[in-house]
């Protein structure tokens, strides 16, 4: 599903260089990525998501090279095959939350807002438990709501790869869990792909296997 | 894509702040052009009355006063001058006249002391009922009828001069013999009587009863050669009717009597240039004005006026774009995150700019329709409402 060979990055001013001799996540396998803070964990996503290009190296992504495609090529890729959870959310507060599910299709045309994907984005509602809030804005809600919203709208285009930046980082550790087991129900069930950048090594056991980038070294966890 | 339905959430989230821009666009486009339509329609209605009333003669003093009282029954009342000045026009022979005397009011209407020929040099209809014929009838403007739902037999009051003056004249209760047709100018807003019935609300003239006959002692203060003097108790009638009208009198020379000005109507152009040329003397206590010239010196004025105010709306409209441009620039900055998320997820810049297009198109549209129907409203009322606010 993801192939990184050789990739390397550094941003322009200089400051922070990536290097990833290789790395690959298979399709369907739910992977955390951990590492101190500043060392690319942010920066890998975005150079799977298509929204960096890397300095050198190949980045293929469902058999897609992303470090060939244009700019457009590489944004309709990310709104057709991924999915984004971010640690804020990253909700419109002006949209309620039904509208919040369905704003990838109202900001691009590569996707078409239809009758049948109005009726999964209120069956993603129920599935994870936002049924409910549907006319409500983002404000209104608890931290817990905003993310399953945000999972809604990540899973929403059916995505076959899920990217998650610290989604629980902002969470109360109930709600971790429960938006944990939400995330791995609904990419389970769809046989997604799932990067997570996460500081939280209480929720690692829960990853089939975890990226760690303080030395770069791919460890499988324990068996429990 | 929907950048329109987007945009349209995003105005609707953030009411108020939409409202303040919809608004401030809509003020800045309209007031210009309501500007434009209520001077155009000032001029109109000032310069139709004016080029309509050949010459006026009233006291010296301003002629601005004068016109504006004699023409459109403004407040300012010019200085007074006498019946004599009608009598003088007519053994000249130059011209009709026709006098006025505009000084009085009942409830916030003028009331138009003058003579029957006024109504055929204004061409002015009666809609109902007949003219007044008698003394303490009126004949009302359109405006008046309408507002107050009054009409043939109806009764009007004139209003004291000064509230609190108990030793003033008291307000005399007038019958309404006929209602105007409405010409959409000053005349639809007047109360016309006959001029002796002004000099009876001035004080000139009353009715009581007749005091030769009076068995009341207590009324009489005393008797001498034929001559009866009544004091404070003796009860004037404020209401001229069949009964009272023959017990009405005038004292006094009618020729001292007071008007506010003269109409005249020259018999032709040459009589016109005579009739101007004797009031030239600088030791009259008359002045002849021609309204048309007064009324064109005023416009000139406001058009002077306008110039300016034009310059200061530009300044302020340029000040308001200039704001407006800071507050979505400043939005944009606030914006910055959901603009992140939405390049994240998968647009690219051009979407964003298009949603701004959206927002600017629906806050633009909004503010011109409000500006269409602040014109519509207006060029609907343009002519009530110069009435009412400038003339």
């Amino acid at each position: 599903m993801i192939r990184l060979s050789d990739v390397r990055f550094c941003y322009p001013t200089g400051e922070f260089r990536l290097a990833i001799p290789e790395m690959s996540v298979a399709a369907g396998e739910k992977v955390a990525v951990i590492g101190p803070s500043g060392s690319g964990k942010t920066t890998l996503l975005n150079l799977v998501a298509g929204i960096l290009a890397p300095d050198n190296g190949s980045i293929n992504i469902a058999g897609t090279d992303l470090d060939r495609a244009t700019d457009q090529s590489r944004r309709d890729f990310r709104i057709t095959t991924i999915g984004f959870i971010f640690q804020d959310f990253g909700l419109i507060d002006y949209l309620d939350v039904l509208d919040n599910i369905l704003h990838p299709y109202r900001i691009t045309s590569s996707l078409t807002l239809t009758a049948p994907i109005r009726q999964r984005a209120l069956e993603l509602a129920e599935q994870l438990g936002v049924d409910a809030r549907l006319k409500h804005h983002p404000a209104t809600l608890s931290h817990g709501e905003r993310q399953r919203v945000a999972i809604c709208r990540a899973l929403l285009p059916d995505p076959k790869l899920i990217l998650a930046d610290e989604a629980t980082g902002n969470l109360d550790p109930d709600n971790k869990q429960l938006i944990l087991d939400a995330l791995f129900e609904a990419t389970s069930t769809n046989h997604t792909t799932l990067l997570a950048v996460t500081h939280d090594h209480e929720l690692l056991g829960r990853f089939d296997r975890i990226v760690d980038f303080r030395d770069f070294l791919v460890n499988e966890p324990e068996a429990s | 894509m929907d950048s329109l339905y987007l945009a349209w959430r995003y105005l609707c989230f953030y009411k108020v702040r939409s409202f303040i821009l919809i608004g401030c666009i809509t003020v800045i486009a309209a007031l210009p052009l309501a500007l434009e339509i209520l001077v155009n329609e000032s001029e109109r209605q000032l310069s139709l009355r004016a080029e309509s009333t050949p010459l006026l003669i009233g006291a010296k003093g301003s002629a601005l006063d004068l016109v504006m009282n004699s023409l459109y029954f403004s407040d300012a009342s010019p200085e007074p001058i006498t019946m004599a000045a009608v009598d003088q026009i007519l053994e000249s022979d130059l011209a009709s006249p026709i006098p006025l005397l505009i000084r009085y009011r009942s409830r916030t209407f003028p009331i138009v002391g003058t003579t029957l020929d006024y109504l055929d040099f204004r061409q002015l209809e009666i809609k109902s009922g007949n003219p007044f014929s008698l003394l303490g009838q009126c004949l009302v403007g359109a405006e008046i009828a309408r507002q107050l739902d009054l009409g043939p037999g109806d009764h009007l009051t004139s209003s004291p001069e000064a509230m609190f003056d108990i030793a003033g004249v008291y307000p005399l209760k007038m019958r309404i013999s006929g209602v105007l047709a409405e010409t959409n100018s000053a005349d639809d807003r007047a109360v016309f009587v006959d001029i002796r019935t002004a000099w009876i609300i001035s004080g000139l003239g009353h009715g009581h009863t007749d005091l030769a006959k009076s068995t009341d002692e207590s009324v009489i203060l005393k008797r001498e050669a034929g001559q009866v003097t009544a004091n404070a108790k003796l009860m004037q009638y404020n209401e001229i009717t069949e009964d009272n009208i023959d017990r009405f009198h005038l004292h006094g020379d009618p020729v001292t009597f007071p008007i506010t000005a003269v109409l005249a109507l020259p018999h032709d152009e040459k009589s016109g240039t005579i009739l101007q040329g004797r009031y030239l003397d600088q030791d009259s206590n008359y002045q002849i004005v021609t309204p048309a010239k007064v009324v064109d010196s005023l416009l000139a004025n406001i058009f002077r006026i306008r110039n300016v105010l034009d310059a200061v709306i530009l300044m302020v409209g340029t000040a308001t774009l200039m704001a407006l441009v800071l507050v979505f620039s400043l939005s944009l900055r606030l914006r910055s995150k959901e603009m992140e998320t939405i390049f994240k997820i998968g647009s690219s810049r051009a979407t964003i700019s298009r949603l701004l297009g959206a927002e600017i198109t629906i806050i633009g549209c909004l503010s011109g329709l409000l500006c269409l129907i602040i014109m519509l409203l207006l060029n609907h009322y343009d002519v009530e409402l110069v009435r009412r606010l400038f003339i």
